[in-house]
Parts: structure tokens; sequence; C-alpha cells
């Protein structure tokens, strides 16, 4: 089954981030994906731009395009991770992999998958 | 790294809405600013054992307010002392607090906060400093070195700029929409200030001080965040991330500027060009046209051309006309100058700055552009005249060095 690896934190707490601390964490995560590749599990990544950037449109009588991320949060969605795992203890497994100091990743299996065509 | 690396970050990321909070609750700077250092201190006792709390800031203003309440109470000598140094359970009673953050006021108080730093009878250079003090979270000392001055003068303005802050009436309700966008245009100017600061030092041997660059990013990010409909924000936030994408590519190895056309476009940062590409749709999409949205649409049209020769420059000409209207200055004239001297030649360019050399007499660029419009129409004569009136007025070695080497180029 592929499960979805949803990436939440604080962007503020990230902004304010060193260089080293961004190098450490893209290090860390780098090499789990590293991992799950040479396995032949993992599927697309991806990171978002900062929710500054986002925009939701959202159904009504006359469909509404809003400024802004569907919701105010306090961890933001910051980015995913698709794995092809056996089970949710081995996705839970990656996710711990993953995870760093601070923030939450959540762990949802996918109901139906469509590759696509391999976006570049 | 430590195990505790994360704690920094963390208040630093909740710094601007704690303080800002706590301003609005205490109505003082100085107990705010206190409030805050303690709770920090409780929060370096208290995270490493408990882990985050769920929501920073709300653990922050919960703890800083209850210890600054605390300090009135030992102080006025009404009520028994609490005995020890117990943290109050912060965690049990964040959910509370939580309801109240929730609610719209925080974006006022972090507007409020920011806006105090800007008293329209400093200086600009003491507001912003006390901006980085204060909202940022900067030592002292490392303001001093990005302002290239000692530590102790550095101490010296921020204290008077907080003197100045602490005697000025600072309305602490709601503002009303005509309010809020006064300030936010306030705020904005003086976060672009801090930016070009950082972008074009305004004296002295760095060029470029990239710190500076960074937190005025910092904070139009904040701003962002919390005022997503805002044209002109996103117009700045755009313009920023547009210009600063470029900071590799500005400089050479050794230190000598890079103009636009001669730069390495591999060396932009692609990843913020792309940030800012979309913050620029965004913001034209709000119908309100502003002069930092027509800027960062200029920087949009150089980012999106591969190569020099790609750069669409009878469409920056035409936003320089638009901006002409809504900004009205001799430097967007002149800035407008060098497109159209791309669009119709070095003549037609030379003809506008005719009525600017009395306005920009003492400006450093107009020389440069005068000088380089005259050079290219083969008055190598007058080109060098406006050379030596340039160097004059160069404000930085890096500025000097470039005209240098066009008087070079001059007299090969």
């Amino acid at each position: 089954m592929v499960y979805c690896i949803l990436c939440y934190n604080r962007e503020s707490e990230i902004e304010a981030w060193t260089r080293e601390k961004v190098a450490a964490v893209m290090a860390k995560r780098e090499a789990v994906a590293h991992k799950l590749a040479a396995e032949g599990r993992l599927g697309p990544v991806g990171r978002l731009m900062p929710t500054t950037t986002a925009m939701t449109v959202r159904a009504s009588r006359e469909t509404l395009v809003l400024d802004g991320p569907f919701a105010e949060t306090k961890e933001q969605l910051l980015g995913f991770y698709l794995v092809e795992c056996k089970s949710l203890q081995e996705a839970l497994e990656v996710a711990r992999d993953l995870v760093g100091d601070t923030g939450s990743l959540e762990v949802r299996p996918l109901a139906a998958f469509y590759p696509g065509i391999g976006l570049q | 790294v430590t195990e505790v690396a994360w704690i920094g970050p963390a208040l630093t990321a909740a710094r601007p809405q704690a303080v800002a909070a706590l301003l609005r609750y205490f109505r003082d700077l100085d107990v705010a600013e206190e409030a805050f250092q303690e709770a920090c201190l409780r929060a370096l006792k208290s995270w490493p054992l408990n882990g985050p709390p769920r929501d920073p800031a709300a653990w922050l203003i919960f703890v800083g307010r209850n210890s600054a309440l605390d300090e009135m109470r030992r102080r006025n000598k009404h009520d028994t002392l609490p005995d020890d140094d117990v943290i109050p359970d912060a965690e049990n009673n964040e959910s509370v607090l939580v309801e109240h953050l929730d609610s719209s006021a925080y974006h006022d108080d972090v507007l409020r906060l920011l806006f105090v730093c800007c008293q329209p009878d400093l200086p600009a250079t003491q507001q912003i400093a006390v901006a980085l003090r204060i909202v940022s979270g900067l030592s002292v000392q490392e303001i001093a070195r990005a302002f290239l001055v000692s530590e102790a003068a550095m101490a010296q303005r921020i204290t008077r700029a907080k003197r100045a802050m602490a005697q000025s009436a600072v309305a602490f309700e709601t503002p009303g929409p005509v309010e809020r966008a006064e300030r936010l245009t306030t705020v904005a100017a003086m976060i672009y200030l801090l930016f070009n600061e950082g972008y074009s030092a305004s004296g002295g041997e760095a060029h470029v001080r990239v710190p500076l660059c960074e937190e005025a990013i910092r904070l139009a990010r904040l701003l962002l965040r919390l005022f997503p409909s805002e044209s002109e924000i996103t117009g700045l936030a755009a313009l920023m991330f547009l210009q600063h994408a470029r900071a590799a590519a500005r400089l050479d190895a050794n230190g000598n500027i890079v103009l636009l056309d001669d730069q390495d476009r591999r060396l932009w940062n692609h990843a913020l060009i792309a940030e800012g590409l979309v913050l620029v749709e965004k913001a034209q999409r709000l119908g309100i046209p502003g002069p930092y949205q027509m800027q960062a649409a200029i920087a949009a049209v150089h980012a999106r051309a591969t190569r020099p020769q790609d750069t669409d420059w009878a469409q920056i000409d035409q936003i320089y006309a638009v901006l002409e209207v809504l900004q009205p200055s001799p430097v967007v004239t002149l800035n407008r100058a060098v497109a159209v001297s791309k669009v119709r030649g070095p003549a037609a360019a030379l003809q506008m700055l005719g009525p600017l050399a009395r306005p920009l007499a003492g400006y450093f660029h107009y020389f440069g552009v005068k000088g380089a419009l005259l050079k290219e129409l083969g008055r190598a004569d007058e080109a060098r005249v406006a050379f030596n009136q340039a160097i004059a007025l160069a404000r930085t070695a890096a500025e000097a060095a470039h005209i240098r080497m066009n008087l070079d180029r001059l007299n090969t």
C-alpha cells in the first residue's frame, strides 16, 4: 500500500533556522529518501512553498477565491512523501526516521493513487 | 548541535507575537520585554524536560504575563510573596489563552509592535535598529555589527530610541481600517529601508549585508502571514524576494559590483525567484496597484529573462510609466531612462536626463547612468566628466571601483 507522509511544522520557526540547521535537516531527510529509493519504495516527494503563496478556491453559490491557506493553523503543511509500505507499522517507522526535533508528521494511507506523468 | 538546539528558533519565531501581546497587556514596552525575557529563561529550563509546548507563543505570553504580575506584586508588597520559583502550570492553562490568541487581535498586536518602532521623529536607521532589537530579537552586538558601528554607540542609539517610544502615545484599541492601512504603510516602509540598508549599504566597505536583508524578509513574511490580502505587503515581499535572489551574483570574488547584465544568472536563487513571481501575480489579482507591486513587477521581468538579451525592456518601460504616475520621483524617471535607452536608444534616454540634473545633482547613480549613455553615444570626454562626478559621490568602495572600471574602458 502507498502511504502519504504529510509534514507539518511552524513556518515561522523554520524561517529562524540557521543555515547549518537547514543543512542538517535536509541531509537527514535525503538519507532516508535515498534508502527508500534504493529499496524501490519511494514515490513522489514534494516541498511546498510557504503558505503566504497559497490561495484557496472554496465552493459556494459563486465559487470563492480567497487569499491565504485554507485554514490558519498553528503548524502548517510544508511537504509530503509518498512511500510504498507493507504495513502501517512500516510507514510509522519511515515517519520516525524522518521526524526532526520539532514538528509533526501525519501518516495516511492512500485510498487511490494515479502516478501521473512523472513531473520534473 | 545540542539536544535543545530547537529552542532558539522556537523562541525567535514566537517573539514578535509574544512581545506584542505582552505590550498590549502591560502597555509598557520595558515591562513587556522583561516579561518576555523572563519567560524565555523559564522556557530554557522547562522545555528541554517537557518538550516543545503545543503553542510556544501562548506559553511564553502566559508565563511572561504571570511572572511580570508576580514581580509587580513583589514590588508593591501588597500580596504575599510566592516563596519559590515555581513555573506556572502553563500546559494546563494554555488552552484558555490559545482561545484568545486565535481571535484576530494578535494580527493588530504584531502590527502595533512594529508600528511603535517607527517613531517619525527618529532617524530611519534608529527605527530600524530598534525594530531589530525589539521585534526580531537581535542582540545589540549583532545590530552594531550589521551597521558597522561600535556596540556602545548602538546601545546608546537604541536606548534613545526606546525613550522616544516610551513618551509617544500609542493607541491600544483595535485600529479601524484607515488606521490599520496607515500603520501597514509606515511599517512596510521601515521594512524596505531595513532591506535596502542590507542590499546597498549606505556606507562603509560592505556592499551587501545579507543578515539585514534576511531579517527584512523574515519581517515581511511575518506581516504577509498576518495580512494576506494586502496587495502592497504582498508586493513588498515579492520585491525583496526577487532582489535578494540575485545577492550571490551581485558581487564578484573581489567584491566588485556585477551589473544585472553581466551577472551569472545560474547563481540566482531560483526557488526565491519562483516564490517572488507567485507573489507578484497574487498581488496583481487584488487589483489595487501600488509602488511596491510595480517595482516587484519590474524585478519579475528581469527574473523571467534567462539571458540579459531576453529582457522585455519595452514592458519594463511601460511599468515605469505607471510607477511615474503612482510615485513620481526623479529616481524613477532615471530608472525609466535606462529602460528607454534599451528600447529607443541612448539619445532618447539622455534627453530624459536633462530635467533630472538639478534634483539629482548629488546622486551617484545619476552620473553613473549619464556617463554610460554618453559613452554609448561616443562622447568620451563628457562621459569622463560624468564618471568622475559619480566617483566623488560614491558611498561604498565597490561603487567607486565600478565607475573606475568604466573610466578605464573609456581610456582604452
